[in-house]
């Protein structure tokens, strides 16, 4: 790069992005259709909502929460909801409760539960994120506006491309007798990764 | 050869900033990457322990430089590179 680009900028990037898709079509590799597909099936199926039904279940359904906790790959299959991703994964489901708060990291890269949150916050990317949640995670989740009382344990896993987390959030006061519909809008993409409490 | 993706505990991070984009993909063209990605990997092109390789041997400079789907980019190219054209480099 001569300096004289902003190779961070979109034009640049684009024209980069051009060059090769027109490299790889014409090996046969991509086609400009099969790009749009993927973007669009994956913008449908990866959505937060996933996460949000099976914490609304967990929190409804006692037998489900334990399946959840110990094979979290087939609880998840029950409700229909496609894990896949590149390669198998394993996915481990973490409970927060009185004693115990789970946030989830990447610090080598950026794995994350992505058919389950949808597509990861840049935070989440973040060279600040990954260095600091493991050495000092009280005060990342202060920068999240997360205060723990000082007894609380944090635990902090650290994903692998063929392991992912996902937090179970502790069901909050007051929302005895709500059905699983509403359950599932008070949890939020951040609850799930644990930098915020629901 | 330390590489520059292990960031676990590394000191001199500062403040992480917490806001949210609107949508999942910045630029269109990360999208385009993102998706570049999953089909040659679908393709068997290489796997997704060489793509996460061909990102982490990035030059330090390069990847501390570079944003996410750039070092996507930049691994993809990497990886696609013909021999008649890697002659020329």
């Amino acid at each position: 790069m001569s300096g004289v680009h902003d190779h961070h900028g979109s034009a640049e990037m684009t024209r980069r992005v051009d060059a090769l898709v027109a490299r790889l079509a014409h090996r046969g590799l991509v086609t400009d259709a099969a790009i749009a597909e993927t973007i669009e099936s994956f913008l449908t199926h990866a959505k937060p909502s996933n996460g949000f039904r099976i914490v609304a279940r967990a929190w409804s359904d006692d037998a489900f929460r334990a399946r959840l906790l110990d094979d979290a790959n087939a609880a998840v299959a029950e409700l229909g909801i496609d894990l896949s991703h590149w390669a198998p994964v394993t996915l481990r489901v973490v409970e927060n409760t009185a004693d115990v708060h789970n946030m989830i990291v990447c610090t080598l890269c950026s794995c994350y539960p992505i058919a389950l949150l949808g597509p990861s916050p840049a935070w989440y990317k973040s060279a600040e994120y990954r260095a600091r949640a493991v050495s000092e995670p009280r005060a990342v989740l202060a920068e999240f506006g997360v205060e723990l009382p000082e007894r609380t344990r944090i635990r902090v896993w650290d994903s692998t491309s063929e392991m992912r987390y996902l937090v179970l959030p502790r069901r909050p006061a007051g929302s005895d007798g709500l059905d699983e519909q509403r359950l599932a809008t008070l949890v939020t993409r951040n609850g799930l990764i644990g930098t915020a409490l629901v | 050869m330390e590489r520059p993706h292990d960031l676990g505990g590394k000191p001199g991070f500062g403040a992480i900033d917490v806001a949210e984009a609107a949508e999942p993909f910045h630029n269109e063209w990360e999208a385009r990457v993102f998706a570049i990605n999953r089909l040659l990997l679908a393709a068997g092109r290489y796997t997704l322990d060489e793509f996460r390789d061909a990102i982490e041997r990035l030059e330090p400079h390069v990847y501390a430089d570079a944003s996410y789907y750039e070092r996507w980019l930049l691994a993809i190219e990497g990886m696609t590179v013909e021999p008649a054209s890697e002659a020329e480099r």
